[in-house]
């Protein structure tokens, strides 16, 4: 490994550090303030998650949980932060496609290409009709 | 009990369960599940949706810290993530596919397995293997900073690690785990990579393994806000409060501790599930 490489190794180590905590930071405090929201609107309302019955339309698809997120429901705005949260490492994929071609190193951007579709697919399925 | 409550009690649980994984570095989403299908009787398909949104949180959270220092492998990391991610969407598809209590057992026994290898020693640090071929060409073998200055390490069997990670992925995908143990086995004992370097890489790809799911998970309905706000808010602070105290000598006695509790969800699990209680 010659001295160039590894000082763009280092750089885009830093970078992808700064993303990912920057992504959590965020997330987190999406979600935090969707909790407050849910706690006041919900919080004397019984908790049972005994029985599975799967989310609603509004919080398992991209357009539901925007549009709940929208008119400031509780539990559309934790689903928002927790959409960016599952966003946080598919955005560092995607920033090491270019890392990697900064490099100058194909062989990296091809691998990296190839996780960043697998990402992109599994979450296709999700934005898709479901 | 009110949501207020509820939601106080799982933040609660999930933050010490979020510490303990952090200070013993066996992760904390490990105990989630059982902590919260045991003892708040939650559905097992939520559990594990809570679960795996907490995992991606540790994960980047963690990885930022790593990642810096220099120990983590960024092209082991992502050429692994291959088999992990493509693992991972099979596993999320065989969590919808099979029944709560199936995966219950699968649970249990993941859990003993990982209590067993927790206990096992670890690898000598000093360990000089020659380079591969096949590494080579991927551009594998690195160097990391060590007591005496930068150390340089040769990465083997690359086939079997890339194998061994479909099945970390799979089993991350359809428990809603890290399977943190999983991939540092495949890179510490099959590839040969040092330890540091193989939990530290380890932590890097659990993120992006976990984001792979996480979509499925969601569309499926199996992610609850309410459940899995807490769960994620607590085992985040916990991991970062673990990450700050951390100190070597105290952990060993808490590592025995944890192994064990580890252990013995794992066999409460099988049981409940094996008696049609789950």
């Amino acid at each position: 490994m010659h001295l160039g490489q590894s000082w763009t190794d280092q750089k885009m180590e830093e970078t992808i550090g700064n993303l990912l905590r920057a992504g959590v930071l965020l997330s987190a405090s999406v979600v935090l303030a969707g909790g407050v929201i849910y706690l006041i609107r919900h919080g004397h309302s019984s908790a049972d998650y005994r029985v599975f019955r799967g989310e609603p339309t509004d919080l398992k698809t991209l357009r539901g949980i925007c549009g709940s997120a929208f008119k400031l429901s509780g539990r559309g705005i934790i689903q928002l932060g927790l959409l960016l949260l599952i966003a946080t490492p598919v955005a560092r994929v995607a920033f090491s496609v270019w890392g990697f071609a900064a490099e100058h190193d194909r062989m990296y951007v091809v691998f990296t290409l190839i996780v960043l579709a697998i990402l992109l697919l599994s979450l296709a399925g999700f934005a898709g009709p479901g | 009990m009110s949501v207020l409550e509820f939601t106080a009690l799982v933040w609660t649980g999930s933050l010490v369960a979020g510490l303990l994984g952090s200070l013993t570095g066996l992760g904390g989403g490990v105990v989630l599940v059982p902590l919260l299908t045991l003892l708040f009787k939650v559905d097992i398909r939520y559990a594990i949706g809570a679960s795996l949104v907490s995992v991606i949180a540790t994960s980047s959270g963690a990885a930022a810290a790593y990642v810096k220092e220099g120990f983590s492998n960024i092209r082991i990391g992502m050429f692994l993530e291959i088999a992990t991610t493509l693992g991972a969407i099979v596993g999320a598809f065989l969590a919808t596919k099979v029944s709560a209590s199936s995966i219950a057992v699968i649970f249990g026994v993941t859990l003993l397995y990982s209590a067993f290898l927790s206990r096992r020693p670890r690898t000598k640090q000093e360990r000089e293997v020659p380079p591969d071929p096949l590494a080579t060409r991927l551009r594998m073998n690195g160097s990391f900073p060590d007591a005496g200055g930068m150390r340089s390490y040769n990465v083997q069997s690359v086939p079997t690690g890339f194998s061994l990670m479909f099945g970390a992925g799979a089993l991350s995908g359809l428990l809603g785990i890290g399977s943190g143990a999983v991939k540092v086995l495949a890179m510490d004992q099959a590839m040969k990579i040092p330890f540091k370097v193989s939990t530290t890489t380890s932590n890097f790809m659990i993120g992006v393994t976990a984001a792979a799911s996480a979509g499925i998970y969601l569309n499926r309905g199996y992610i609850d806000p309410g459940l899995a706000m807490p769960v994620m808010l607590g085992v985040l602070i916990g991991s970062l409060l673990g990450a700050r105290i951390l100190v070597e000598a105290e952990t060993k006695w808490l590592r025995l501790l944890f192994s064990l509790v580890i252990a013995l969800l794992g066999a409460e699990m099988v049981y409940k599930a094996l008696t049609g209680r789950i």
